[in-house]
């Protein structure tokens, strides 16, 4: 029977969220062909125990069989020789596809079969209609999101990697026949160790992540300078909030970049984004899609951020933020 | 040291895309062009490493004519050099783009001796593919990583940290090799206008890519995700809606 070979990458000793995801697009892929589902999971790196443990699991997530890839050369992640592996169990069968999480590891393992094997690659899909034997047509995002693009993905196997967060990820079923496990001891040359891993610089975890943060208050061109942020600290540690940024303001050099928000920033998906002088340009937009709400502080009532509003305060951000601070410190007092 | 660096035009789209009549294209027609910011940060990574360790730096395009505007961009704050790869302005797939890319490196360094580096996106503004760096690197065999935030040279050795959720991973490659970076690796500096000037004067180095066949993902159709548009509510102009604000940020549960 033909297959789909998903890249599964792990978090203790469950798929990851975007490898779940995969693992579910995979299986709506494999079910229209008539197909089963292989993961090919590398145990080396940060927790190769964590990895087996996953593994053996995998039945729960449809999946039939399982390439455990293991070896001294694993230890520690070198993307060209976790594609090795991934190349030797492409091999090893005849899978219709190859499907992979869109992390920076999965992405950059995947182009590096790719380009090991020829074949071509389509990174950030959103859906496929699989046909054996024929070029798959399929939809993946260009700018972040912002567009779609419906194009045909030949190759032998087609090559991608799922989009974030479009496709549910998929939850283990109880009861589901245990997948076999065979164990691969894959061909990694000195060449392939070029690039890799020699260490971690662990960060100080204690500021509010912006990723995930619950609130975000977000600043742009229209703050007028680097202090006038003083005013978004303020009201966002009153909030228990992140304070966040368009493009402008680290071009600017006011704030770090590590708080901008948009297609080459982070993505955001707060219950609530105040966001203070930015116009709503697509590539800041992509990043907060996910925001359940967003609150706009804006002069121009034309600005294209309006349309992707739920509340809107029309006024000068020196005038507003500073009202809005002084009245939660109000009714907080009261 | 010589450093090469990578670069794509993208049109720069502002608050709405607006597609070309025949669906394939973003129309362009009232747009200015620009890089990636992840390429922009390549070019300045450039920059700065030159400007540390001497040497020279060529940047290099596959792109239409109108391509040379961003390679003069890279040349006004500190790029020696410039090669253009001139193509009629259709969409190359990624390994077509970087088999071309490749040709143009090996004649490259032919002429002039190896690039000790070669500075990518992480990936281009446009279509995203997420691979010509790493293409180019197998093709020419050398060591690649992507993502990258941070960069150090010493003694022939890359040290490159990528962020993870945890903090950063630590990377090191010989050299020569391929880096992919990311936007907040630097602040890119502005150019000066003699910068622009001395850039307006130099000349491009141009040819005419071969292109081959059999790469995908092959572009059908662009589409405009579907998108509802949310009804907003006023709450008010100016300090006066404050109250209401602070209604609101109780009503969803903020406060
Ligand atoms: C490939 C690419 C990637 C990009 N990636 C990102 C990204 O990741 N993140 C990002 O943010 N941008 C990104 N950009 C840049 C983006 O296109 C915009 O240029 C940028 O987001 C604009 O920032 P802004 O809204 O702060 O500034 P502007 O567009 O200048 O908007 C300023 C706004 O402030 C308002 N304003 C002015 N004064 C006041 C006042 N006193 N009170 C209230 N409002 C006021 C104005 O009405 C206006 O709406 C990218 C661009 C490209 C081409
Ligand atoms: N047409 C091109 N000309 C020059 N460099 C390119 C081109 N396309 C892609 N690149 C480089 O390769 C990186 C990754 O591109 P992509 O694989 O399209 O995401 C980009 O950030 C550029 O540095």
């Amino acid at each position: 029977m033909s297959a789909i070979l998903a890249l599964v990458e792990t978090a203790g000793s469950a798929p990851d969220r975007l490898s779940a995801e995969a693992l579910g697009f995979a299986g709506t892929a494999a079910k229209a062909l008539g197909a089963d589902v292989d993961a090919v999971v590398i145990a080396g790196g940060e927790d190769p125990a964590g990895a087996e443990a996953a593994a053996a699991g995998l039945g729960a997530y449809g999946v039939s069989k399982v390439h455990l890839v293991a070896g001294d050369r694993l230890a520690s992640y070198a993307p060209a020789a976790w594609a090795a592996a991934v190349a030797d169990v492409v091999r090893s069968g005849a899978f219709e596809a190859v499907v992979a999480p869109s992390s920076d590891r999965a992405t950059e393992v995947l182009a590096h079969v790719a380009a090991r094997t020829g074949q071509p690659m389509a990174a950030n899909v959103t859906s496929a209609a699989p046909v054996a034997g024929e070029p798959w047509r399929i939809t993946r995002q260009r700018w972040a999101g912002s567009l779609l693009e419906d194009a045909t993905l030949d190759g032998a196997p087609r090559l991608l990697t799922v989009a974030p967060h479009v496709v549910p990820a998929l939850e283990p079923a109880a009861g589901a026949p245990a997948a076999t496990v065979e164990r691969v001891d894959p061909q990694v040359t000195d060449a392939d160790l070029r690039a890799r891993i020699v260490g971690r610089d662990v960060a100080a975890g204690d500021r509010i992540s912006l990723s995930d943060a619950k609130v975000v208050v977000g600043g742009g061109r229209g703050m007028g300078s680097s202090e006038a942020f003083a005013m978004l600290d303020e009201l966002a540690g009153l909030l228990g909030a992140a304070v966040g940024v368009s493009r402008v303001a680290t071009s600017l050099g006011w704030r770090p970049h590590a708080q901008q928000i948009g297609q080459t920033g982070t993505r955001i998906a707060p219950e609530l984004y105040i966001a203070c002088g930015i116009s709503g340009a697509i590539q800041h937009i992509v990043g907060a899609k996910a925001a359940k709400r967003i609150l706009v502080i804006n002069t121009d009532p034309e600005a294209p951020i309006f349309k992707r509003a739920t509340y809107a305060v029309i006024g000068d951000v020196q005038a507003v933020v500073p009202a809005i601070t002084a009245e939660v410190r109000r009714v907080r007092g009261g | 040291m010589r450093i090469l660096v990578l670069v794509k035009r993208v049109p720069a789209t502002g608050g709405r895309i607006v597609l070309a009549d025949d669906g394939r294209s973003i129309d362009t027609r009232f747009l200015g062009f620009v890089v990636s910011p992840h390429e922009e940060c390549a070019v300045e990574e450039a920059v700065r490493l030159i400007e540390a360790n001497g040497g020279d730096s060529v940047v290099m395009t596959l792109g239409p004519a109108e391509a040379a505007d961003q390679l003069r961009d890279a040349m006004a704050v500190g790029i020696d050099r410039a090669v253009l790869l001139e193509t009629d302005g259709s969409d190359w797939d990624p390994l077509a783009t970087a088999t071309a890319l490749t040709e143009a490196v090996r004649r490259l360094e032919a002429a002039d001796g190896p690039f000790d580096l070669i500075l990518v996106g992480n990936e281009s503004a446009d279509s995203g593919g997420y691979q010509v760096g790493i293409r180019l690197a197998v093709a020419l065999d050398r060591p690649v990583v992507t993502g990258i935030k941070a960069l150090e040279i010493r003694d022939g050795v890359a040290t490159a940290r990528r962020q993870v959720s945890a903090g950063f991973d630590i990377f090191e490659l010989p050299l020569p090799a391929v880096v992919g970076v990311r936007e907040g690796i630097n602040l890119p500096r502005y150019p000066s206008v003699p910068g622009r000037l001395r850039a307006k004067k130099k000349e491009i180095e141009t040819s005419s890519p071969e292109r081959v066949a059999g790469g995908g993902p092959t572009l059908e159709r662009l589409r405009l995700p579907v998108e509802h548009e949310a009804h907003v509510e006023v709450l008010g102009n100016g300090p006066e809606a404050a109250p209401r604000v602070v209604e609101v940020l109780r009503e969803i549960g903020v406060l």
